[in-house]
Order: C-alpha cells, then sequence, then structure tokens
C-alpha cells in the first residue's frame, strides 16, 4: 500500500532505504527517494516524522546507520555520497533560525562559502551582491546582519545557500519564523526566485501550505517512514493511506465499502453509493474508509435522488468561502465548503458529491 | 580599574557560578534546539563519522589534563598510603593536626556566615533602593575583588594590626598603653575572609536581583502576604540557587585560604599551612595525608552543595519585568543614606590607600607611630633599578604570560569540545576542567611537588620541581576553570548550527574555527583569560611551596621585605601587582573593544 519508490528518469538525488536510529528509536526507516534535477521537493510530516532528520542526512550532518544517499554529477555519473562531510557535498542549506553569522556583515556571510573556497576578495565581494540583488536584498552587504528583519534574514541565509552554487539546496523549515502576511508573500517569491536558479531543491516543513504553494511534488513522512511522494493534487485527490488523507487538507473520513469502482457510504438508514478510487487496485469487496472533502460536497435540492440531507451545525467565514459542518446522521458530521453565504447555523439542507470519484483508503 | 575588573568578574563568576551550581546548567535558549531530532539521546553513530572525529582532538586534551590535573592529585593520595594506614593512623592520632582540621572547618563556615552577612544586605541595597552614592557603592563594592589575597592580608596587616594604623589611631584616642586588639586567631582570619569573599555573594545576589522580577513580590504581596513573608517565602527562595553558589565559592575558598591563616594564624594551625608546614619539616608522608584530607573536604562540600542546589532551583519564567528600585522618602534616611554610603566607601577603599601609603613610607622609619612619619619615591626607584628587586616582576610577569597562553589554548578545544561535540568522553572532560576550582592551590601545589620531582618517562613524570616550568604549569592548572567555565558560557550561547552552516557552505574544519567558532567563544575566552592572568600575576599559595630562588614571583619577595621589616618596599610591590591587576583589566577591555562589533550586534 505504501508507496516509497517513485522513479524518476535521472534522479539528481537519491535516497536509498536510509535508516536512522537513535538509542531504540528509529527515526528513519528505510527512506527511499529520487529527486528530479530541477525539481523543488518538499518533505513533510508531523514533528518528530524524521523529516529533518533525513534532510540532515542529505546534507551530511547525521550519517545513515543504513542506506545510501546517490548524487548524480554535472557529468551525468551517480556517486554514493552517504559518508561525505557537508563541506565536500557543496550543497546549500538554509537553516530554520538561518544560522546567520552574528559577528560579519551581511555580504560576509553570504560570501563566507566562497572565501571557504579560497575566492579573491573582489570576487567574492561581487557575487554575494550579485545574490543579494537575485534574493531582493541588492545594496545591504554592508549591514550588521542582527539589524535584518525576519524576512530579510530569510533571504540573506538563501542568498549565503545559492551564491556557492550548490548541486542541490536543502531548506530547513524556511518560512516558520515568518508571521503570516510574509509567509503568504514568501510563498511565490521562494518559488519563483528557486525556479529561475533551476537548482534541485529539497525542503522540509510541517506546514502543507507551504508544501503546496513551493514545490512541485511532496514527500509525506510519519514516524520515520515515507508514506507517500506525488504532486501535492495526488497527495490531496488519491491519498495513499488514512494517515496522509488526514495530514493533507481537511476531510470527513467516512466508513464505506468498497467493491473496485463504488463506496457505498451507509447514512442512517440509507445508503449511497459513490464513484470512488483506491490507491491500489483491488476488485474484492473490502471495508474502507471514503474521504470526503470539503470541496467535493455541495449543497443540493432536497428533493433530488442523491441528496443527504442534514442539518447545519456549524458555520465559519473564511473569506472567499464559507466552511459548514453539517451533521447528516448520527455519527456522522461533514464538512462542506461553498459559496453560498445564506445557509444559517441549524438549517436543514441537502447534499451531494459534486466531485467524483473520492478517494478510498 | 576596578569597576572593569568587577564587571568581568561578575561575567566570568557567573559563569562560574552555573558551573558550580549544576553541570547542567549551561543556558538553553531557544535556538539550541533548532532540530526535533536533536531531543532524542545522540549515541555514538554506528557508521563511522568522517565528518567529525572529535577524539582527534578530544584525546591529546583529555590526556593533557589527565596528566596536569589528575595525575599530580592521585599521586599526593597514593603518597600518603605509602605506609599503609601508617601515616593516616598518625593523621588521626595527631593533636596538631586534629586541631587543623577542626579551625578549618570552623574557618570555613565563619567565613561563609560572616561574607554573607556582609554581602547579602549590601546586594539589597545597592539593587533595590535608590539614594545619593549608590553607582559609587556598587563600584567601590568589588574593590577587594581586585586585590590580591596576600596583598589584601598585608592591607590588613598595615591598618588593623598590632602596630597597624586604626589600631594606633584608637589607642591614642583612648589613652590606651597597648594595642586594643590582636589581629590573630581564628578571628582575625575570619575578619580578612569577610572583607576578601562578600564580594563572591554580593556580586551572585545582585546579578539575581538585577533578573529578578519584581512583579513576583507584587504577585505575593497582592495575595495578602506580609512583607516579611514575602521575603522569605518568595525573595529569599527565588535567589537560593545564586547565594548557594557564591556561598559554596566562599566556603571551598575560606577552605583552601593561605595567606590569611600564614600571616595572621599565630598559633592557629589550619589543613593548608599545615600541609606547608609538614613539607617544610621534611615529612612529606604527613603532607600528602593532610593534602588529601583537604581536598576531599572540599570535593565533599561540592558534592553536597550540589546535590542540594540541584533539588530546589527555579527558573524565572518570562523576561520578568525588571527591578524598581524603591527611592528613600524619610527625611532621616535621606541624610543618613549618604553619609553611611560615603563610610562604606572609606571601609572599603581604605586597604588599596593604604597599601600605597605605604609604598611611599622611608623603609625603616615607621615604628610606633601612628602614621609612616617619612615618604619617598625611593621605593618604586629602587624596584625599577635594582636587578635583583626587578628578577620577581620580571617573572612574575613571564610566568603569568605562558601560563595564560596556555589556558586559552587548551580551555578553547576543552569548551568547544564540551559545548558543541558529542563524545563518549565529554562528561569527564567537563569535571576535568572544574576540577582545579575544588582542590585547594596548596593540594594542587603539593601534588606537582610529589609527582614531577624526577624524570621517569614511563611514568610520565618529568622534573620540573626546582626549574622555572613548575610555577608556571601550576598557574596554567589553576587558570583551567576559570576560562574554561566562561569559555563554556560563551560557546552554549551560539546557535549550534551556526558550525553547520560553515561546514555546508564548504568550510575547512580549521575555517570554522577560526571564521564562527573563536569569534563565538572570544567573550568568554577573554573575561577567563582575565581572571586567570589576574589569579596567575598575584599568585602565592602555589607558589610558596614550589617557588626556587631564580623563578620567584613577586608574592614570594613581597613576603621576603615583609620578613625584613621593609614595609614600604614590600607595599610598593603590592602596588606595582594592583597596577598589573589594572593593567590585565584594561587589557582584556581593549581585546574585547576590538571585537565590539560582535557585541554590538549580538546586543542588537
Amino acid at each position: 500500500m505504501t508507496q516509497n519508490v517513485s522513479p524518476v528518469a535521472q534522479p539528481a538525488l537519491a535516497l536509498r532505504a536510509l535508516t536512522r536510529r537513535f538509542g531504540s528509536q528509529v527515526a528513519v526507516d528505510h527512506v527511499s527517494l529520487d529527486v528530479a534535477r530541477g525539481e523543488l521537493l518538499a518533505l513533510i510530516g508531523a514533528s518528530g516524522s524524521g523529516k529533518t532528520t533525513t534532510l540532515r542526512m542529505i546534507a551530511g550532518y547525521e550519517f545513515p546507520d543504513e542506506g545510501r544517499v546517490l548524487l548524480t554529477g554535472d557529468d551525468g555519473v551517480q556517486r554514493d555520497i552517504t559518508a561525505l562531510p557537508p563541506q565536500k557535498r557543496n550543497f546549500g542549506m538554509v537553516f530554520q533560525h538561518y544560522a546567520l553569522f552574528p559577528h560579519m556583515t551581511v555580504g560576509e556571510n553570504v560570501a563566507f562559502g566562497l572565501e571557504a573556497r579560497g575566492m579573491s576578495k573582489r570576487e567574492r565581494a561581487a557575487r554575494a551582491e550579485q545574490a543579494l540583488a537575485a534574493t531582493g536584498l541588492g545594496g545591504a552587504a554592508g549591514r550588521p546582519v542582527q539589524s535584518l528583519s525576519g524576512g530579510e534574514q530569510q533571504r540573506v541565509a538563501l542568498a549565503r545557500a545559492i551564491v556557492i552554487e550548490p548541486q542541490v539546496l536543502l531548506l530547513d523549515e524556511p518560512l516558520s519564523n515568518l508571521d503570516y502576511a510574509l509567509r503568504q508573500a514568501m510563498h511565490t517569491e521562494l518559488r519563483a526566485t528557486l525556479r529561475r536558479f533551476g537548482v534541485t531543491v529539497v525542503f522540509v516543513t510541517h506546514d502543507q501550505e507551504d508544501a503546496f504553494a513551493v514545490a512541485d511534488r511532496v514527500a509525506m513522512m510519519s514516524r520515520g517512514r515515507l508514506l507517500q511522494v506525488g504532486s501535492p493534487d495526488e497527495l490531496y485527490d488519491r491519498p495513499a493511506s488514512r494517515e496522509v488523507a488526514e495530514f493533507i487538507g481537511r476531510a470527513t473520513l467516512v466508513p464505506a465499502r468498497f467493491d473496485g469502482q463504488c463506496a457505498t457510504i451507509r447514512i442512517g438508514e440509507s445508503e449511497r453509493c459513490v464513484q470512488a478510487v483506491a490507491s491500489s487496485d483491488s476488485a474484492t469487496p473490502r471495508d474502507v474508509v471514503a474521504v470526503l472533502r470539503p470541496d467535493a460536497l455541495g449543497f443540493t435540492s432536497p428533493e433530488a435522488s442523491d441528496a443527504w440531507p442534514g442539518i447545519v451545525s456549524g458555520r465559519r467565514f473564511t473569506g472567499a468561502l464559507v466552511a459548514y459542518r453539517v451533521r447528516v446522521s448520527d455519527t456522522i458530521e461533514v464538512e462542506v465548503v461553498s459559496h453560498d453565504r445564506s445557509v444559517r447555523e441549524g438549517d436543514r439542507v441537502a447534499l451531494r458529491v459534486t466531485r467524483e470519484p473520492v478517494a478510498v483508503v | 580599574m576596578t569597576r572593569e575588573a568587577g564587571r568581568g568578574m561578575r561575567d566570568a563568576e557567573a559563569a562560574h557560578g552555573a558551573e558550580a551550581l549544576s553541570s547542567e546548567a549551561a543556558p538553553h535558549p531557544a535556538s539550541r534546539i533548532p532540530h526535533s531530532a536533536s531531543r532524542i539521546p545522540h549515541p555514538a553513530p554506528r557508521t563511522p563519522r568522517p565528518a567529525s572525529r572529535p577524539w582527534l582532538l578530544a584525546l591529546p586534551v583529555l590526556a593533557l589534563l589527565l596528566w596536569a590535573v589528575v595525575y599530580p592529585n592521585l599521586s599526593v593520595i597514593i603518597g600518603s598510603f605509602a605506609k599503609g594506614l601508617g601515616l593516616w593512623h598518625e593523621f588521626v592520632q595527631s593533636p596538631a593536626d586534629r586541631e587543623a582540621l577542626v579551625n578549618t572547618i570552623l574557618i570555613a563556615i565563619g567565613s561563609v556566615v560572616s561574607a554573607t552577612a556582609v554581602g547579602l544586605p549590601l546586594a539589597f541595597l545597592l539593587t533595590r533602593v535608590e539614594f545619593r552614592g549608590r553607582r559609587i557603592l556598587s563600584v567601590v563594592a568589588t574593590l577587594p575583588a581586585a586585590l590580591p589575597p596576600l596583598v589584601g592580608v598585608i592591607a590588613f596587616l598595615f591598618l588593623y594590626g598590632e602596630s597597624g594604623v586604626v589600631t594606633r589611631a584608637v589607642q591614642n584616642v583612648l589613652g590606651l598603653d597597648h594595642a586594643p586588639w590582636t589581629l590573630n586567631g581564628i578571628g582575625a582570619i575570619i575578619f580578612v575572609h569577610a572583607y576578601t569573599m562578600y564580594v563572591y555573594v554580593f556580586l551572585f545576589v545582585s546579578a539575581a536581583l538585577e533578573r529578578f522580577d519584581t512583579s513576583l513580590e507584587d504577585a505575593a504581596s497582592g495575595l495578602g502576604a506580609s512583607r516579611r513573608r514575602v521575603l522569605w517565602r518568595v525573595t529569599l527562595p527565588m535567589l537560593t540557587p545564586s547565594l548557594l553558589g557564591a556561598m559554596l565559592l566562599v566556603f571551598m575558598s575560606a577552605m583552601g585560604s593561605f595567606s590569611a591563616p600564614y600571616i595572621f594564624g599565630g598559633g592557629i594551625r589550619v589543613l593548608s599551612t599545615q600541609i606547608v608546614a609538614s613539607k617544610l619539616n621534611g615529612s612529606i608522608g604527613m603532607a600528602y595525608v593532610e593534602t588529601t584530607v583537604l581536598a576531599v573536604s572540599a570535593l565533599i562540600a561540592l558534592a553536597l552543595l550540589r546535590w542540594f542546589e540541584r533539588r530546589r532551583r527555579y527558573t524565572m519564567a518570562g523576561r520578568g519585568g525588571g527591578t524598581r528600585r524603591i527611592v528613600l522618602r524619610s527625611p532621616v534616611w535621606r541624610v543618613l543614606a549618604p553619609v553611611l554610603a560615603v563610610a562604606l566607601v572609606v571601609l572599603l577603599v581604605l586597604p588599596h590607600a593604604m597599601v600605597i601609603l605605604v609604598s611611599f613610607a622611608k623603609d625603616g622609619t615607621w615604628t610606633t607611630q601612628v602614621l609612616p612619619p617619612q615618604y619617598t619615591l625611593e621605593n618604586f626607584r629602587r624596584l625599577a633599578t635594582e636587578s635583583q628587586l626587578w628578577v620577581p616582576i620580571r617573572n612574575s610577569v613571564t610566568m603569568t604570560i605562558i601560563a595564560t597562553a596556555a589556558d586559552i589554548v587548551v580551555c578553547f578545544f576543552a569548551a568547544y569540545l564540551i559545548v558543541l561535540r558529542r563524545f563518549t568522553g565529554r562528561r569527564l572532560l567537563r569535571m576535568l576542567v572544574a576540577l582545579p576550582w575544588a582542590i585547594p592551590a596548596t593540594a594542587i601545589a603539593l601534588g606537582l611537588a610529589a609527582t614531577f620531582d624526577r624524570n621517569a618517562l614511563f611514568a610520565a613524570r618529568v622534573l620540573l620541581v626546582g626549574t622555572f616550568w613548575i610555577l608556571p604549569l601550576a598557574y596554567f592548572i589553576r587558570g583551567i576553570p576559570l576560562v574554561a567555565t566562561a569559555t563554556e558560557g560563551s560557546l552554549a550561547q551560539m546557535d549550534p548550527s551556526l558550525e553547520d552552516a560553515a561546514r555546508g557552505l564548504g568550510a575547512s574544519w580549521w575555517l570554522t574555527m577560526r571564521r564562527v567558532i573563536l569569534p563565538a567563544a572570544r567573550p568568554g575566552l577573554v573575561a577567563g583569560a582575565m581572571l586567570a592572568a589576574v589569579t596567575a600575576v598575584g599568585e602565592f599559595v602555589a607558589s610558596i611551596v614550589l617557588y626556587t630562588h631564580a623563578n620567584r614571583p613577586i608574592s614570594i619577595e613581597i613576603l621576603a621585605q615583609l620578613r625584613n621589616f621593609a614595609f614600604g618596599t614590600a607595599a610598593a610591590y603590592s602596588v606595582l601587582l594592583i597596577a598589573l591587576v589594572l593593567l590585565i583589566a584594561l587589557a582584556a577591555r581593549f581585546t574585547e573593544g576590538r571585537g565590539a562589533q560582535a557585541e554590538t550586534i549580538s546586543a542588537g
């Protein structure tokens, strides 16, 4: 059921059965993953899911107990870099708290990686300035880093990581230290900047909004294991497991019986059949859980044949849409989003599935 | 001058205090836990970690510390069993030694009580009450710490000794035909200790009170607690860790104190003087037993207080509302407070002033008068021109530079390993750097004398006794805890991912050390080195056990001059010592100033 490997034609970075234990605890459990050249991949999961440990093993700060990290160079040759120390990997990393050197200026921070490569002072300054300009901080080279705002610090950290022209850029919760509004703005900007550099990116986040906004593909981890890798809509529409379905997006999980094509959901006395897909193809009827997304449900007329009658138990205005909670039976309360603002708490309404097939897990 | 010395002291003592209170007490800002995985205990990884081989660095550092710190003390302990339990039996039977042990403990307890009695109220007064002269008084209050212990003792001798200025003045005023008191015995020792050691209590408690959130007291009184109840149930319990740390420091300093008992002891025996006496008498075995007893008592005291401290530690939640100072309203107090403050300032400055005054006294002229009758610049001129008098100065400066430089190098790497590396010997290393702090200087000196008295390559013994190098080694050992703990404090405040960031950017280990770790360690390294240098330049206790004529330091020369009743010359040397302390403090400040950019950044 879990799909661990998603083969990519020519992976720039490949993880093979990466495992890391801390004492008796398995922090990362046989994680295999391919990242294509120039791809933006998000590693997502709750805290303690092993995503940061995985990132640190990619960077070389942590070493796996088992498994390998493979890197394909510009020459097209794949090399095992599992035991290579970080300073030999030529990876860029943006740390969660940015890890800017407090005793250096913005320019010195950005130029540090070039200094380590023995580049001349003039060349360093020129390249640092370029990188700063690319992240929107042109002219800030002389400023002390402590005078920067959170967003500016993030840009400096990014500039410092990309100026060394890394083979892979790693970001550890790059947006978690920014306030909500800035974060929304940075979503677009970060993706645009990373795209412009065309660098292969792996970034860790616990926030699916960050992941969806920035990444091409999302890899979800839980308790050290990789649960699913796919595009944001794949994870949303075709979750591979109940855990993924619960973590990604909002959903009401309803027990159902699945026969390969149709999920039969029992609501009160009546049964409704909805078109469904499962991540594994098995035609034998079995008990499953149907993943009802709020945007796959809608209000309908009570007379309609497929209507589910219910009572509105909650209403939350979110701006473009209104999120309603609708009690359809003693045990089932579903969430629905709608453009219709006229419905009030306590109203009797009828629902129907507006987008089929629904996922079952 | 001493303001800077005092401030440096405060920082380093605070770090020191944290070390004393708990080995796990390193500050943990939120930035120290950037990765969820780092909360999980890290065992040594199974696959070799080519990126960091802490053992490559840890082995030499550990080996050096085991050789310099542990080995000599082990030699002493082993030496004490040279005749099986015979020497120990002798120790227990000897009335002199029993008396010394009891006196040592009495003096230590008396010093803790008197230093707390002075330091605690003074800390409250200066942090909680606003009055004219408060700022000057809070600077002057740290002055005794800037006085090398031997100089402090001599100043007291000039002031309150049988022919001291104050003693004579009181005698004349009251028209007595003999001195109204004698400055000797346990009382005299505790008196001197109260003056020199209250500073620990004052600094620790002041620092805690500055951090104290007075809204806690407001909350308690708002809940109906009386002022006394607030003090006993809220304020003092919150101060307990700092106060205990300071009391521990006083206790251990007093146990190991040598200068005061040596000079005013009179007939009083204490362990530290007994050790030196036994060694001079040739009963080296007895000296080993006495040293073991002294060192073990100090370690027990340390363990006890740490255990006690661990049971009651309080973390201040939030940043605190800061301290409000009470403004005195009563007109009586508004007049009285500055007067008392001035009196206190005079009392605190008197020893320094006295040493300076006597340094201008013509040798051999001050006999029965209240003040020295004739003044001259001769003493200082002789120090500068007579080569025999110049030698100790050159010795002290050279040995201090060597010892401090070694402290800086070794402790930088030790602190780096302790704070930023995970390896199996980390706890051992942490203990080793703190150990010389717990072991009295007399014991350290005797250990060196017992171990480095011959060349024996396979026993890792080198003949150092009787050579120049034995004293720099002793000073180096005494400086280790000062430099290491201060540097640990600085490094603990560094975001550990800075090191990862530098390595990720391709920096070699050496570049990372030079450009990232060293700048982060610098404030602690400078403050610690300053303390180590100040200790070394006036060092007396280990010196008296280990010096030779050729490498005699200033302190030994002061003692020699005093024995010849050349008070002026002794005082001139003392003034020179105070000047050297000032110079070291200024140098530290200058070095810090060059790193000011880093400081303003971290302050912003």
